[in-house]
C-alpha cells in the first residue's frame, strides 16, 4: 500500500548527497513502497534540508529487520560512548 | 500501417492556471485519436510512468502525464520530488482535479483529437482518476488499486485525503477497475463496498480482480510485478477505451 505514514522530526548534523554534504534539517521515516530496494515495502529514511530544495536528501530503503537491527545498533552505540561526550 | 510516434516533455496550464511540467507522448498519424491522462502513483512521475504514456501512443492514443509534483519540487528527480511531496502532505484534491482538467483541456485542443479523454492512475493515482471521473466531464476513467476511494486512512495519517465514495452518484462516464485481490489497500471489501455503489447509482463499470496480484501489479520495475495480472490488465485497459474513447 501507499502508506503515507510518515514521521517527521528535526534533527542537527549533515549528510553527504548527490551533490556533496549539506547541512541537515529534518528526517522522514516511513514504511512504505522503496523506489529501489528489491522488497515490497521497506522502512525508509529522508535526511534533509528542504531550504536547499527537494534534491538536499540522503535517502535509505531498509528492510523491516534492518531497520530495527540499525536502531538497535545506534542505541548501543549512544550508550556506549562516555556520557561527557554526549 | 504508420506507426510513429513522439514523446516529450513540455509545459500546460493546470490547476488556476499555473503551468506545470508534463510528459506528453502521441502517435504522429492524423487520427483522430482519443486522448489519456495518466496519473502518476505516489512514488512520482518517473521513467516507468513515461514508458506507460508512450504505451498509450503507440497504441494509438494522445497521452499526458501531468507531474503532480511540480509545484513542491521543480526540476528535482521523482524520487526526491515525491519524498517532498510526502513530507508536505501530498496532492491536494482540488489542486489534482484542477491539474486534471488542464491536461484534458490540452488533449480536447489537439488537432488530431477526436474530442474524447479519459483518464488512467496507479496507486494514490488509481483514487486520483476516480476523483477527477467525479469532478469533470469524462468519457472514460480507469482506477488501477486506488486506495482511499472507501475507508478512511489509518488514524495519524498526515495526508489529507479522504473517502470519496459517496461522490459516485456524480461519476461522469464508465468506470473500469483494476485491483489485487491480495491488496490490503484497497482491500477486496472495500472493492465490493465501492462496486456496491455504483450499482446503487446504475453507473456503467467493470472490475477485475486478480487473485496471485497484490498492490502494484502494473509496476515492471518493483517486486510487486504481476505478469499475468498486468498482461491481463493491460487487454482490459484497450478493450475499455477502445469502446469510449475510440472514434
Amino acid at each position: 500500500m501507499c502508506t503515507y505514514l510518515t514521521e517527521q522530526i528535526k534533527v542537527a548534523g549533515s549528510g553527504k548527497g548527490a551533490d556533496g554534504w549539506f547541512g541537515l534539517t529534518d528526517a522522514s521515516v516511513y514504511f512504505d513502497h522503496p523506489v529501489h530496494a528489491s522488497a515490497e515495502h521497506s522502512l525508509n529514511i529522508d535526511f534533509l534540508n528542504p531550504g536547499q530544495g527537494p534534491s538536499a536528501r540522503v535517502a535509505v530503503e531498509l528492510t523491516a529487520a534492518s531497520a530495527r537491527a540499525l536502531a538497535r545498533a545506534i542505541e548501543a552505540t549512544l550508550a556506549s560512548a562516555p556520557a561527557d561526550l554526549l | 500501417m504508420y506507426d510513429a510516434t513522439m514523446a516529450e516533455t513540455i509545459s500546460i496550464a493546470g490547476h488556476g492556471g499555473e503551468q506545470i511540467e508534463a510528459y506528453y507522448a502521441r502517435p504522429l498519424g492524423p487520427g483522430p485519436f482519443g486522448g489519456v491522462v495518466v496519473i502518476h502513483h505516489m512514488p512520482g512521475y518517473d521513467p516507468q510512468t513515461k514508458e506507460i504514456a508512450r504505451t498509450f501512443a503507440v497504441n494509438g492514443y494522445n497521452a499526458i502525464c501531468p507531474n503532480l509534483y511540480t509545484r513542491e519540487a521543480p526540476g528535482a528527480s521523482p524520487d526526491d520530488a515525491a519524498a517532498a511531496a510526502r513530507a508536505q502532505g501530498g496532492v491536494p484534491d482540488d489542486r489534482l482535479v484542477g491539474d486534471v482538467a488542464g491536461a484534458a483541456t490540452f488533449l480536447r485542443s489537439l488537432e488530431n483529437s477526436n474530442g474524447k479523454v479519459g483518464t488512467i492512475g496507479y496507486c494514490s493515482g488509481g483514487r486520483q482518476s476516480f476523483l477527477a471521473a467525479v469532478s469533470l466531464p469524462l468519457d472514460a476513467a480507469v482506477d488501477c488499486y486506488g486506495a482511499f476511494v472507501v475507508g478512511t486512512p489509518p488514524e495519524g495519517m498526515p495526508l489529507k485525503v479522504g473517502p470519496i465514495v459517496h461522490l459516485t452518484k456524480n461519476l461522469s462516464c464508465p468506470l473500469l477497475g483494476l485491483f489485487g485481490a491480495e491488496d490490503s489497500h484497497p482491500s477486496p471489501e472495500q472493492v465490493q463496498e465501492l462496486e456496491q455503489e455504483l450499482k446503487a447509482q446504475g453507473k456503467t463499470y467493470e472490475f477485475h480482480s486478480y487473485e496471485g496480484a497484490g498492490h502494484a501489479f502494473f509496476a515492471v520495475n518493483r517486486p510487486s510485478y504481476r505478469v499475468e495480472a498486468a498482461n491481463d490488465g493491460w487487454n482490459r485497459i484497450w478493450d475499455f477505451y477502445g469502446r469510449y474513447l475510440s472514434a
